[in-house]
């Protein structure tokens, strides 16, 4: 029953097949899709929130032995906002896509890689936990060609063979994993590792793991590959990657790190200090380019660093953090994507230093995209605030006083990058720009192309809104996925279907 | 090519390996073999006709389209990963039908899945084959 949600995109995605180059259908078709699978997610997550954690034995076979599929309320909440970016970031693409890229498969594609997004969070099993990784590498990286311009290839092979890299590190990492206890099904993993004398030998499996996660969400010393690649393609494109992929590592290091290898304290330290230079270089780094998509790109990275933070410190208070962290940074990040492809297709650049004038051309429009901007920031009550005070109490409960200073620091780096951008884009006065030729302007597009590229934006800002200012609810729930992630006998408990003796 | 004996040999092989790879399909569920390598051998024999023949030849004798191929199986997969969905079991359950038909032995929802991810697998490969052939 749970897999549902795999199962409908699935589905999707192979009726879209059908409609090889019939582009009218496939927009229609996948805008229809994407909106049942929001209701089915939304279905799915009141379930789990009523009545707990559910499990699925794909096949029968009974838990340690085959592939379990686990609802608790992390996963649930984890499909249902990547169904609500995949919704904003179809409608967005029925709007501005190009029929070239449409006619080669754009669609079955998009809802390919929805359904291993949603595959990876409701999966209990870590090797197929990595089969859902490599499902949404390949569509990631066809979606990441499609078109085949220069840049596009360049920023694919990068971003290739970093993730090639990183998945093979997971798999050795699964290897040992085996090794040392002989499941792969994460509650029985869980308990067996629990039970393990050799903790230098967990503690390096973990290594591995943080390594292999790190490369996949962008962490410190591994993150180049991704302003290398993320301003590439299309907007639509950078947008589902920018929400969702790099916070797919996030998960699964959240995932694994409470569940199997609980909360270890040298693990800790070392997670405390990549997330200060995470921070430090992502904000550094996005302070320094000019173009749009680029600043976006290292944005993603310094707000990694938050959520890798929370992870650090390890106390109820700052998973809480970055969960609320992650459901707020999904919202914003697809949105600020698609904002920034909605900019270049008014003025045909995404150079900061030849845009202007947006405020004074299109003041509604401007309002609209402060939204994203600034709930990024975290100006109160917007959602970016809530998040970062809980960390910040976490940081001051554990005396991580450096941390603090960090995660201040990347607020105020933050701010003075948006600050920038809304000087430069929004403020300041436009110069008129030469025309190009190829590509069609957001002026000369049809009535229904526009409302479809605004609309998404407008959705998108609304749920960010909701979660500045129904914090309350949002905080409930991120407290009870946290009291669910800190204590997972539940979770073991629901899966295995035994009581597990607590030491 | 232009070998007499390669293009003699081309005809007769292309049934028997279609036949071959059928048959290494059929016994995939308890033996090596199944839909995959089945699919690449049904895959091989086009292959070689086509180098014999040409590629208009061979598009001529499949008929439709290879990349079709693909959600047909996909289609086929999913229904047999989702049948026992409406019986109440969990997704990808193998069922069995009760009697054993001939020649084929006991039919089962898993070979329904083997046979979707035969087509498929013939659909991409002779789809990716024939692009390349085609642009060279």
């Amino acid at each position: 029953m749970i897999i549902l949600p795999i199962i409908f995109q699935f589905v999707a995605g192979i009726i879209l097949l059908f409609f090889w180059r019939k582009t009218t259908i496939q927009k229609v078709l996948s805008i229809i899709f994407s909106i049942i699978g929001l209701g089915i997610s939304i279905w799915l997550f009141f379930l789990v929130w009523e009545n707990g954690i559910m499990t699925t034995q794909s096949g029968d076979w009974k838990a340690p032995f085959g592939i379990s599929f686990v609802a608790d309320t992390f996963a649930v909440a984890m499909v249902l906002l990547s169904s609500i970016s995949g919704l904003a970031v179809s409608i967005f693409s029925a709007g501005s896509m190009r029929k070239e890229r449409l006619e080669f498969g754009y669609f079955p594609i998009f809802h390919f890689l929805i359904m291993g997004l949603q595959g990876a969070f409701l999966t209990g099993d870590i090797f197929n936990l990595y089969v859902w990784f490599e499902v949404v590498i390949i569509a990631s990286f066809v979606l990441l060609t499609l078109g085949g311009k220069k840049a596009q290839l360049e920023g694919a092979l990068k971003y290739v063979s970093l993730n090639l890299l990183a998945s093979t590190l997971f798999l050795v990492g699964i290897g040992f994993i085996y090794g040392l206890t002989g499941s792969l099904n994460m509650a029985d993993v869980a308990i067996k590792l629990d039970n393990l004398a050799n903790r230098g030998l967990v503690n390096v499996t973990s290594g591995i793991f943080l390594v292999a996660f790190g490369i996949k969400s962008a962490i410190f010393p591994m993150y180049f590959w991704l302003p290398a690649s993320y301003h590439t393609p299309p907007a639509a494109v950078s947008a589902i990657f920018a929400g969702l992929l790099t916070k797919l590592g996030i998960y699964a290091m959240l995932r694994t790190f409470t569940l199997m290898f609980g909360g270890d304290e040298f693990m800790g330290d070392i997670l405390v200090i990549l997330a200060a230079l995470t921070i430090l270089s992502g904000g550094l780094g996005a302070l320094l380019q000019q173009n749009l998509g680029k600043i976006f790109g290292y944005l993603i990275i310094c707000h990694i660093g938050f959520l890798i933070a929370g992870l650090g410190m390890y106390t109820e208070l700052a998973i809480m953090g970055t969960v609320f962290y992650l459901i707020h940074d999904i919202i914003v990040k697809t949105n600020l994507f698609l904002v920034s492809g909605l900019i270049l297709k008014i003025n045909g650049t995404q150079d900061i230093r030849e845009l202007g004038g947006m405020y004074k051309n299109f003041p509604l429009l401007s309002l609209l995209m402060a939204i994203p901007l600034f709930s990024l920031v975290g100006i109160p009550p917007l959602s970016g605030f809530w998040a970062k005070i809980f960390l910040i109490q976490a940081g001051l409960q554990t005396n991580d006083y450096v941390l603090i200073g960090f995660i201040i620091l990347g607020s105020f780096l933050t701010l003075w990058v948006i600050a920038r951008i809304w000087g430069e884009v929004f403020w300041k006065n436009g110069v008129e720009l030469p025309k190009k030729a190829n590509g069609l302007y957001f002026s000369q597009m049809s009535r229904i192309d526009q409302f479809l590229m605004v609309f998404p934006i407008v959705l998108l800002s609304a749920i960010s809104l909701y979660i500045g200012f129904g914090a309350e609810n949002i905080a409930l729930l991120s407290q009870r996925i946290t009291s669910e992630l800190m204590d997972p006998s539940a979770y073991i408990e629901a899966v295995l279907g035994l009581k597990t003796i607590t030491p | 090519m232009k070998s007499l004996i390669f293009k003699t040999a081309s005809t007769y092989l292309l049934p028997l390996l279609l036949l071959f790879s059928i048959f290494i399909l059929l016994r995939g569920h308890y033996l090596p073999g199944g839909g995959f390598v089945g699919g690449l051998m049904a895959s091989i024999a086009f292959l070689i006709h086509s180098f014999a023949f040409g590629l208009k030849e061979t598009q001529h004798i499949i008929r439709i389209n290879p990349g079709f191929l693909m959600p047909i199986g996909l289609v086929l997969a999913v229904g047999a990963a989702v049948a026992p969905f409406f019986i109440g079991a969990p997704v990808l359950k193998g069922l069995w039908f009760e009697e054993q038909f001939r020649f084929i032995g006991i039919v089962g929802s898993a070979l329904f899945f083997d046979v979707g991810v035969y087509l498929v697998v013939i659909g991409a490969t002779l789809t990716i084959m024939f692009s390349i052939t085609d642009t060279v």
